[in-house]
């Protein structure tokens, strides 16, 4: 089941939720390069980049003075904005360990193994679906679709994918992330892309 | 023009017509839960699903457009079978609780399941989900359980009733319909999402649990909280009424009603006035039969000389009571009578100068408003509604002379300082270049600078700028030219009867304000008040003072002989509301004990008085009336009063208007007395306990 939903409707008390939120100068440029993409009336298309920009700058989560920030910056009503972090899985409306496993568990993902990714990880992290880690560095959720059905099943952990998983490669992609070890993204077999398992299966003679 | 066949049916229909409105115009009816009409189109509840000819799946009817050469079959075998699966699966996790849900017998689930739904479900293996319940305020009790997704409640709140506070958070599975912080809603439309929610997710809560669809009465009648008099139906249980709901008039106020107008009902339950009192020498008031107070009030009158007897109607005074109370003056042969309690200084002369002439619907041909004094979104939040619905519509750009509120539409608040006027007129002001700009400009002048002591200037000033700025094309021209924007709102449901039938001071006459006065000085012996409770009681200390009315209110506490009357719900009456329509209320109830109806209580009096009134059944009331003013035949229509110039000049005082509604939710003896309203005094505007001062105090 998707927690992650279920958990932001309760918009739980979060301890050490920040009172205010303002863009850091950094992100203020970037937030006046994206706002030169949309029409000055129709400004409040800009809210996913910004989202994200502040979700950044809050350390992987979106506290609520930073929703309302956003929403106001673009002029919309706050519950406007938080109907969309709430609806999207890549905003966090509680904070999140260092690496947020985010594990596919749509159609193809599940097919392919999927449920057994899962389980591998609560066991290993001894935690559930939508839970963090006591020592804060990981975070377990189960999202839809990432778009890599060809390479499933899949995770994505913060910002890369990690796919043609088994459960033996997931428990060492964990133990290797907890020691701070450099982990290769994408394909976890070698594989370049989504090119087929078994080898070239066309353009296989002619001029090389 | 495309053409298109439905259901063999071939129809022409203007372009940009959706397949469901196209299908309704021949008759045909298609199942909804998201789509109304009054409402932008979600298309998300896929009810609406119908067969069209070479489409690969079936389509939601209510957000497709035609297009030429559509073969539609809206009842088809693969049509019905896709509206049994969506049905299907809403009733995966809707609650079978129909027994215990107040929405029973009137869901447009419950109906729609009973045509299209299966009698059993396939998901036994799943738990249904739950869904926490939401704290909307005083007025709508929520069972999110049952809630379906159609946003119904989202879209009104936002288009209809201005507010952004309502949203769909979450997604899929768990998306849920809330608030962004548990708060009530603060809109004095609200309760209007407990109509428009399909299901038994929203719910009233004074009503909840109270009684069935199926054991109420309805009688269709008209709302006398405010001036707008909107048309509603009033379902009753034997002697109670249990609930107040809208009922559809196009030219008023649509399909939606004030929450006052729905839930004030639970005050016509409380502090009624059942019997006749007399006060006695100890000043005490005793219980009476009707033959003792008529006697006490017949042996004060002999003694008195005519002119010291006065007559004031209050803001829900009914037009049949107030020509008998008017009449029963005249043979007294008393001049000092008022229909305006609050000192308004509107006269009794050219219709057009008090009433509200744009019309409400008119209002949405409006290019330009300037309001005045008023705060139409507690004075009439139905016109509010109106103007926000020309606003989403053309952009409409309002400007307000008053004190700032936050109406639902952007303003351009022009301050609150009555002297702008002047420079509007004169044409320095910035306003004055927008009314000349406008073609169809308008001006609503609420009664909180009418009942000022310079009204009478405000008035004719305003008279003078619509005047001047075009806000008149009166007669001129062809008819479809014709367009007056001079308006008077006003917040008396009384109010504009009262003045078309002149209850207004005769010859040497005293109005409101002086009776009042002369009372305190003992130039006025003895005040008859029907219904009038808005008033400063404490100067009638002195007077003998006689209060018909149905609420133990303010003024029966200084009554000395109080005559229990009817209340709106309770008797047949004519009521005219701001733009001068005349309409009825039906009694739905008896009145409690031994009150009765009012324009009876005057006629017995005046018999009592040997001066007896010339009508014995209400139809002779209404001849009368229409012999006053023969406006009074033309009943739910409007008639277009022709412009004539008036009013006197005078100097507009620099200080600013005050709201003449305090508080929306108390402003006469029945939502004074309700429970209900002092919860929305509390949780929505966040007041303490309210005590004294009332809404309509000037």
């Amino acid at each position: 089941m998707n927690t992650h939903a279920a958990e932001t409707m309760e918009k739980k008390f979060v301890q050490d939720a920040p009172n205010s939120f303002e863009f850091n100068n950094e992100n203020l440029k970037k937030v006046k390069t994206v706002l030169a993409r949309y029409p000055k009336d129709r400004k409040a298309s800009a809210i996913m980049p910004l989202f994200d920009l502040a979700q950044r700058q809050c350390g992987g989560w979106l506290p609520e003075v930073a929703i309302e920030y956003v929403a106001e910056y673009l002029g919309m009503p706050h519950i406007r904005a938080y109907e969309v972090a709430s609806f999207y899985t890549m905003y966090n409306t509680t904070p999140v360990g260092k690496y947020h496993i985010q594990v596919c568990g749509t159609t193809p993902c599940m097919l392919s193994g999927s449920d057994d990714i899962v389980r591998v990880c609560e066991d290993q992290l001894g935690i559930n679906l939508g839970e963090t880690t006591d020592d804060g560095l990981f975070t377990l959720s189960e999202v839809e679709c990432l778009g890599v059905c060809v390479n499933a099943p899949m995770i994505q952990v913060n910002d890369e994918y990690y796919t043609d998983l088994n459960p033996d490669i997931m428990s060492q992609l964990i133990k290797k992330l907890t020691n701070n070890q450099e982990v290769e993204p994408e394909s976890q077999i070698g594989r370049k892309g989504s090119a087929p398992l078994t080898g070239p299966t066309t353009l296989t003679k002619g001029n090389s | 023009m495309p053409k298109l066949t439905i259901d063999n049916i071939e129809i022409e229909v203007p372009e940009g017509t959706t397949v469901l409105q196209a299908a309704e115009s021949i008759g045909k009816e298609i199942p909804v839960f998201c789509y109304h009409p009054r409402l932008s189109i979600a298309g998300n509840c896929r009810m609406c699903l119908v067969d069209v000819e070479r489409s690969p799946k079936p389509v939601a009817s209510c957000s497709m457009p035609v297009a030429e050469g559509m073969v539609v079959h809206t009842d088809n075998e693969r049509a019905k079978k896709a509206r049994n699966g969506v049905l299907e699966f809403l009733l995966i996790n809707h609650p079978l609780d129909c027994p215990i849900c107040d929405q029973g017998g009137e869901c447009d689930l419950q109906d729609l399941s009973m045509a299209y739904g299966k009698d059993c479900s396939r998901y036994t293996d799943f738990n249904k989900r739950a869904v926490s319940e939401q704290y909307l305020g005083p007025l709508i009790k929520t069972a999110m359980t049952r809630c379906i997704h159609c946003t119904r409640c989202v879209r009104f709140s936002t288009e209809i009733a201005g507010i952004s506070e309502m949203g769909a958070t979450g997604r899929g599975e768990h998306m849920e319909i809330g608030t962004y912080i548990t708060k009530a809603v603060a809109s004095e439309l609200s309760g209007n999402m407990i109509d428009i929610c399909p299901v038994g997710a929203l719910l009233s809560k004074p009503y909840s649990f109270r009684g069935r669809p199926w054991e109420l009465s309805n009688t269709q009648s008209i709302d006398v909280m405010d001036a707008v008099g909107s048309a509603v139906r009033i379902g009753s249980r034997g002697r109670e009424v249990m609930r107040i709901l809208p009922r559809l008039n196009e030219q008023v106020n649509e399909e939606w009603i004030a929450d006052k107008a729905r839930f004030s009902y639970d005050g016509l339950k409380s502090q009624r006035l059942d019997r006749p009192y007399v006060r006695s020498k100890g000043g005490k008031l005793n219980e009476a039969t009707w033959e003792e107070a008529f006697d006490v009030i017949a042996k004060k009158i002999s003694k008195l000389d005519p002119s010291t007897l006065a007559a004031l109607a209050g803001d829900q005074a009914d037009c049949e009571a107030m020509v008998a109370l008017m009449d029963l003056m005249e043979k007294l042969g008393s001049p000092h009578l008022d229909c305006r309690q609050d000192g308004s200084k509107l006269e009794a002369g050219p219709r057009a100068s008090y009433t509200f002439n744009t019309s409400i619907a008119g209002i949405e041909n409006a290019d330009y408003c300037l309001i005045i004094g008023s705060n139409p979104r507690w004075e009439a939040p139905l016109i509010n509604a109106r103007i926000r619905k020309n606003y989403l519509a053309t952009g409409l750009k309002v400007a307000l002379l008053a004190p700032e509120v936050e109406l639902g539409y952007p303003i351009d608040y022009l301050g609150n300082t009555p002297d702008t006027l002047d420079k509007i007129l004169d044409g320095s002001h910035l306003v004055a270049k927008k009314l000349k700009a406008a073609k169809t400009p308008m001006l609503i002048l609420g009664q909180g600078a009418l009942s000022r002591s310079d009204g009478k200037a405000v008035w004719a000033l305003c008279a003078e700028i619509a005047e001047k700025y075009g806000l008149i094309h009166d007669g001129k021209g062809t008819p479809g030219e014709h367009w007056n924007g001079f308006n008077i709102l006003h917040t008396a449901a009384s109010r504009v009867g009262g003045l078309d039938m002149g209850f207004v001071p005769g010859k040497n006459g005293l109005g409101t304000l002086d009776i009042l006065k002369k009372a305190e000085d003992g130039g006025i012996a003895l005040v008859y008040l029907l219904g009038a409770d808005e008033l400063d009681t404490s100067k009638l200390k002195d007077a003998f003072v006689i209060y018909q009315g149905h609420h133990g209110d303010k003024a029966a506490q200084v009554a000395d002989v109080i005559l229990p009357g009817a209340a709106y719900t309770e008797k047949s009456a004519t009521y005219v509301n701001t733009e001068g329509r005349v309409q009825r209320v039906l009694q739905a109830v008896a009145t409690p004990g031994e009150a009765k109806e009012d324009w009876k209580i005057v006629r017995a009096l005046s018999e009592k008085l040997d001066l007896t009134l010339p009508y014995n059944t209400l139809d002779q009331v209404r001849a009368r009336l229409v012999e006053v003013n023969p406006l009074f035949d033309e009943r739910d229509m409007l008639q277009r009063s022709a412009w004539k110039s008036f009013g006197r000049k005078g100097k507009v005082k620099s200080a600013p208007f005050v709201p003449i509604v305090e508080n929306y939710y108390m402003t006469d003896p029945i939502s004074r007395n309700s429970p209900t309203m002092a919860n929305c005094t509390r949780e929505i505007l966040g007041w303490g306990q309210p005590e004294g001062r009332s809404g309509t105090d000037g």
